[in-house]
């Protein structure tokens, strides 16, 4: 039985698989389009010096996406580092420590899991705008110094959707650790700083790594939360390619994401690589 | 108040909150407070320019559930039922309800594929669940436009097969329809079924199938008798993942919907950009998170979940 594979399993399987591949098949091919409109594939494009990578490299002349690629990575990455800083630290405490207010801290962190990330998008605008709202009257800002949305509104509240993954993959990992280990090291010698530094951070280094692997895809993937809390000049792609499909679509657009879904790839098959090293 | 000062003269427990403090900083400063705003706006009122009177009235709510106070409803005076809102709510629940269960229908038989087969073969089976999911949400539903649309790739396809055959063809109008916007949301969120569904059958131990087919249970028998409620924990958790944020998103319908489709999310979207009403905007978003959680704790309570979401 268990070895056994229905063949109707594997043809269900299969067109399920296809299902999953199709919409993104079509999305690279039609990034080769020689059509503008890009509404039927109407052959491979060849222009200018790029010859069939002509909307790449229309792609990388346009400085509105460099713009966009650039805010989305300083987001990303800003708040991937804290996020697992923190996320760690609350991991540690939670995992080690008995401490006031530790069953408060652990229903907290489920909240932006059960709750629509459209309400926490929206609870985090109305906070901004009412503490800029007051901040601007009372300090009697005017015109350009007045505190409205930016790049930091987006990263602290991409920290704040973060932590609770980070922690969760960490914990995780902290579950199985062996606290004999630490002992020995603090009986040693080692003070605690040195035992974790030595000992407990490179037991835990791989969840902490795919705490922030996790952070990081999060933060790229995001469009809610940014959509809500980005200010004039922090457009991220995913904004920006949302702009572009309620206007006029190009392969520009097919473009970008077949350089997406590359580095995405690029990243998810070094980190396979890494595991499976590590492991 | 004095026993919990004591613990906090204890060095485990002060080390504990040190380390815990910044992320209460955050769940407290950017979760709870921005909650607690929200509901504190549903019950003011707009001014002219979209700002707020912090009042303590429930005509937000009110207007959500259909009772028209001032505005006539068609050619009814006021008060009257307004069913606008109303439908546009049972519409979204409607819609997570059909997605969810798609995506269970949709997702079980690979899921299933998936832990019974070698396991050399799984995490490549499993890496090829994940690729999709991890290409921009955005862009997914770019391609299903591509896909859909009235000169788009699967009208060109069919078209061409039955052009072969000779046989009239008018493209099908598929995108900007109610089934847009469901295929759309099956896509986009499957693989958070399929996950926890494989970590709860990948679990269950060959030699049960074996003693049930010693005890002359047939194939369809030991599905439905072993494995169907052991995968049950898995489906529950897949649920959850899969119907919160089917409730909440607004841009699979905007953009595959096409305004032919409002959800909830697409409400408070407006309220809160075109519409200039945070309040109205507001007291929607309750009504959703308020829904929701019914259902996340209705699940949880009837069958427990948090380690199968964990896992997943």
């Amino acid at each position: 039985m268990s070895n056994r594979r229905s063949p109707w399993l594997v043809l269900v399987s299969s067109l399920v698989y296809v299902f999953l591949y199709v919409p993104i098949v079509v999305l690279v091919v039609f990034s080769f389009n020689s059509s503008r409109t890009n509404v039927v594939f109407e052959g491979v494009v060849n222009q200018g010096p790029c010859g069939p990578f002509y909307w790449f490299c229309q792609l990388f002349s346009n400085g509105e996406v460099l713009t966009a690629a650039q805010n989305t990575l300083t987001i990303a990455f800003v708040s991937t580092l804290a996020a697992t800083t923190i996320g760690t630290m609350a991991a540690l405490a939670l995992q080690r420590h008995e401490f006031p207010a530790k069953s408060f801290s652990e229903v907290s962190l489920y909240i932006p899991i059960v709750i629509p990330e459209i309400v926490m998008g929206i609870g985090i605008l109305v906070l901004f705008s009412t503490i800029f709202r007051f901040l601007n009257n009372a300090l009697g800002l005017s015109g350009d110094q007045r505190l409205s949305l930016s790049l930091w509104t987006v990263i602290v509240s991409h920290i704040a959707f973060s932590i609770p993954f980070v922690t969760l993959v960490v914990r995780a990992r902290l579950h199985g650790f062996d606290k004999a280990v630490e002992e020995a090291a603090m009986d040693l010698g080692a003070n605690e700083w040195v035992t974790f530094w030595r000992v407990t951070l490179p037991m835990i280094a791989p969840g902490v790594l795919s705490g922030a692997m996790l952070a990081f895809t999060l933060s790229l993937d995001d469009f809610v939360i940014t959509f809500f809390t980005n200010g004039p000049g922090a457009t991220t792609l995913p904004i920006y390619v949302y702009g572009l499909l309620r206007r006029i679509i190009t392969p520009e657009v097919n473009a970008l994401s077949t350089v997406w879904i590359a580095m995405v790839l690029i990243v998810l098959l070094i980190s396979q690589r890494l595991e499976s090293r590590s492991t | 108040m004095a026993a919990w000062l004591n613990r906090l003269r204890d060095k485990h427990s002060r080390r504990g909150l040190l380390l815990i403090s910044p992320t209460l900083l955050w769940m407290i400063g950017l979760l709870i407070i921005p909650l607690i705003l929200v509901i504190i706006t549903s019950f003011g009122q707009r001014t002219a320019d979209g700002g707020v009177i912090y009042t303590f009235s429930p005509d937000n709510y009110l207007r959500l559930v259909g009772l028209s106070r001032n505005a006539p409803c068609g050619d009814t005076p006021p008060p009257c039922f307004d069913d606008l809102y109303v439908g546009i709510l049972w519409r979204s629940l409607v819609l997570a309800f059909q997605t969810t269960v798609l995506a269970i229908v949709v997702g079980y038989p690979l899921a299933y594929f998936v832990a019974r087969a070698p396991a050399k073969r799984r995490n490549l089976y499993l890496f090829l669940i994940l690729v999709p999911l991890w290409t921009n949400f955005v862009i997914r539903i770019y391609a299903w436009i591509m896909l859909l649309r009235t000169q788009g790739v699967i009208n060109g396809i069919v078209g061409w097969v039955l052009g072969l055959l000779h046989i009239s063809f008018t493209p099908w109008e598929m995108l900007y329809t109610p089934g847009a916007v469901l295929v759309g949301m099956v896509y986009e969120f499957l693989p958070f079924m399929i996950l926890p569904m494989y970590t709860s059958l990948e679990k269950i131990e060959p030699s049960l199938y074996e003693a049930a087919a010693d005890l002359g249970a047939n194939t369809l028998r030991t599905f439905l008798r072993v494995t169907l409620p052991l995968s049950a924990p898995g489906m529950v958790a897949g649920t959850i993942l899969v119907f919160i944020p089917v409730m909440g998103t607004f841009i699979v319908s905007d953009i595959l919907g096409g305004r032919q489709v409002i959800l909830v999310g697409n409400l408070i979207q407006n309220q809160f950009l075109s519409a200039r009403d945070p309040t109205f905007g507001s007291a929607a978003s309750i009504i959703l998170m308020v829904m929701t959680l019914i259902v996340t704790i209705f699940y949880a309570r009837r069958f427990g979940f948090g380690e199968e979401v964990a896992s997943a």
